[in-house]
């Protein structure tokens, strides 16, 4: 048994060096940083002080963008997904039922820089706009805008919505939707009282994923946001990049994960509540 | 209802299409069409600098995707032996892993590495015995590394699962009938979890060809295909992209098509 656990140990240290040196130490370094001060040239010099903390308000924009739009765009994507996973559990026969989801999935794993730089080409001015115009509708302003950042993201992240609402409706068992339809329920109350409620642990894996990912967001406010709709990610590209104030930029680092933790737990509790304590709620 | 599940599906591939059609544009312009022409492929895979980005992206996915899918597949192995604290803190360290933002992690590896590499470097310059001493810096390693991170978060939860799916009872019959360990794992467990780690492989693979925004963090003087792609669409949009974008997609594509072959034939081949 001893030399079991010496091997067992042996086999980990490899994986666990990584995460030590890669994951722990580079955390740690960051909440130092962030009670540190800007050096002279950039970069950071030892202190401790609140002061990075204190200033967080001067980024205030992008924290309060991030915490509206990543919101709203989960519930864009839960309000074009759960339909679409939907008509794929209820509505389609077995053999399609694979290749149709697949080709939902499939985007995901595609470069997300190549399929946003797509909506650059489709928002900008030669592109709905125009044919917009061309229908007579005017030629309304659709990049840069908030809207545009939008549709990135229900872009960008639906597929992450789809799946684990897809996954619950397929497990759902269907007598209790022919015993509904038995018993006379009209199909409304059935959908009402017995599919959405017995899918919403799928909603809120979905809904928990895509918001997630969202907080961090970088490259989609990046490339559908013109510098007008920015993201803390953006913010902190901008500290670490540009401005070079490595302990402003920790704290704000160090703030949107609280934020995301803090998110994530209230979150969760609240499922957790709604679904009647049961324990699969909302997770992974 | 249908109907809006197919607009779904116009909205999921139209972009997609879009960029492909202009990658085949006749004339200069990246947003009308002038005609047919293969040409921006062929610019786009003789410019250097491409091409160059793309030899790095492949060596830095290879790389870490590799060493995640050895490192993390022993990890998931012997993790349901080791001590319980070791393994709840080992499980803490996956989840943080993937939790937190990867802008967080391209930052938190920035700043500690160049920390490290400001201490490390003058010691090292005055214990070398030579002319020249190494200077440790940013590029392949920091990037095949910081990848190498989210990667092997990655196998250790996919390998996990397939560990625990698995039928004990086989391993022990291999053991009482005189298998050696390695006999053991190579006969009987590794068919079983093979599917897992395969998949582990491929995810961390095309994880680490897409990423960009750790990679803007860590890269150093290095350049990836999506760093060079994202720098030149701030530059403008030209049919160029259009191309290279098209090749990445049909790329990824292909491997996506590739997986789900071989993983379907690991678990028929799992199954016996």
């Amino acid at each position: 048994m001893a030399r079991r656990r010496i091997g067992a140990t042996l086999l980990l240290a490899p994986a666990g060096l990584w995460l030590l040196a890669m994951l722990v130490l580079p955390l740690v370094v960051v909440l130092v940083f962030s009670f540190g001060e800007r050096g002279p040239a950039g970069g950071y010099a030892p202190a401790f002080t609140l002061a990075n903390f204190l200033n967080l308000g001067s980024r205030g924009a992008a924290f309060r963008n991030t915490l509206v739009l990543a919101p709203l765009g989960t519930l864009a994507c839960l309000l074009i997904a759960y339909p679409l996973a939907y008509v794929l559990a209820m509505r389609v026969g077995e053999r399609w039922r694979t290749v149709l989801l697949v080709l939902v999935i499939v985007p995901f794993w595609t470069s997300i820089l190549i399929r946003t730089y797509a909506w650059i080409f489709l928002l900008g001015g030669q592109g709905i706009p125009k044919l917009l115009g061309w229908l007579g509708l005017g030629q309304p302003m659709l990049i840069n805008t908030p809207f545009s950042v939008l549709v990135g993201i229900v872009y960008g992240y639906l597929p992450l919505m789809v799946f684990p609402i897809y996954v619950s409706l397929e497990r759902l068992d269907k007598r209790l939707l022919e015993a509904a339809d038995d018993l006379g329920a009209p199909p409304w109350r059935s959908f009402w009282q017995i599919t959405l409620p017995l899918s919403l642990p799928g909603v809120a894996t979905g809904c928990l994923l895509v918001f997630i990912l969202l907080m961090g967001e970088f490259l989609i406010p990046a490339m559908l946001g013109g510098g007008k709709v920015f993201f803390v990610g953006n913010a902190l590209v901008d500290l670490f990049l540009q401005s070079r104030n490595w302990a402003f930029g920790s704290a704000v680092a160090m703030a949107l994960v609280v934020v995301m933790l803090v998110t994530v737990t209230v979150y969760m509790r609240l499922m957790r509540r709604w679904g009647g304590g049961r324990d699969d709620v909302a997770l992974m | 209802m249908r109907l809006f599940a197919l607009a779904v599906y116009l909205f999921l591939y139209v972009p997609i299409a879009v960029i492909a059609v202009f990658a085949f544009n006749g004339g200069r312009s990246a947003t009308q069409l002038q005609g047919f022409s293969v040409q921006w492929f062929g610019r786009a895979l003789s410019n250097p600098f491409v091409v160059d980005a793309f030899r790095t992206s492949l060596t830095v996915a290879l790389a870490s995707a590799t060493l995640a899918t050895v490192f993390g597949t022993m990890a998931a192995l012997v993790l349901p032996q080791a001590r319980p604290r070791l393994r709840a803190a080992f499980d803490a360290l996956i989840y943080v892993a993937v939790m937190v933002p990867g802008i967080v992690i391209g930052i938190a590896t920035l700043i500690a590495l160049v920390t490290v590499f400001g201490w490390v470097n003058p010691v090292l310059a005055a214990v070398w015995p030579g002319e020249a001493p190494p200077q440790l810096g940013l590029g392949y390693g920091s990037l095949i590394a910081a990848h190498g991170l989210f990667a092997l978060a990655l196998v250790v939860l996919l390998v996990r699962a397939r560990v625990a799916g698995m039928d004990r009872s086989l391993v022990e019959a291999s053991a009482d009938l005189g298998a050696t360990p390695w006999g053991t794992f190579r006969q009987v467990t590794l068919p079983q979890i093979f599917p897992g780690i395969l998949a582990g492989f491929l995810l961390a693979f095309t994880f680490s060809f897409d990423d960009f925004i750790i990679a803007f963090f860590v890269a150093g003087p290095q350049t990836t295909l999506p760093i060079y792609v994202f720098s030149s669409i701030r530059r403008g949009v030209t049919p160029e992209i259009n191309a290279i974008g098209a090749m990445v997609l049909a790329a990824s594509l292909t491997l996506l098509v590739v997986a789900q072959l071989l993983l379907r034939r690991g678990t028929s081949r799992a199954r016996g």
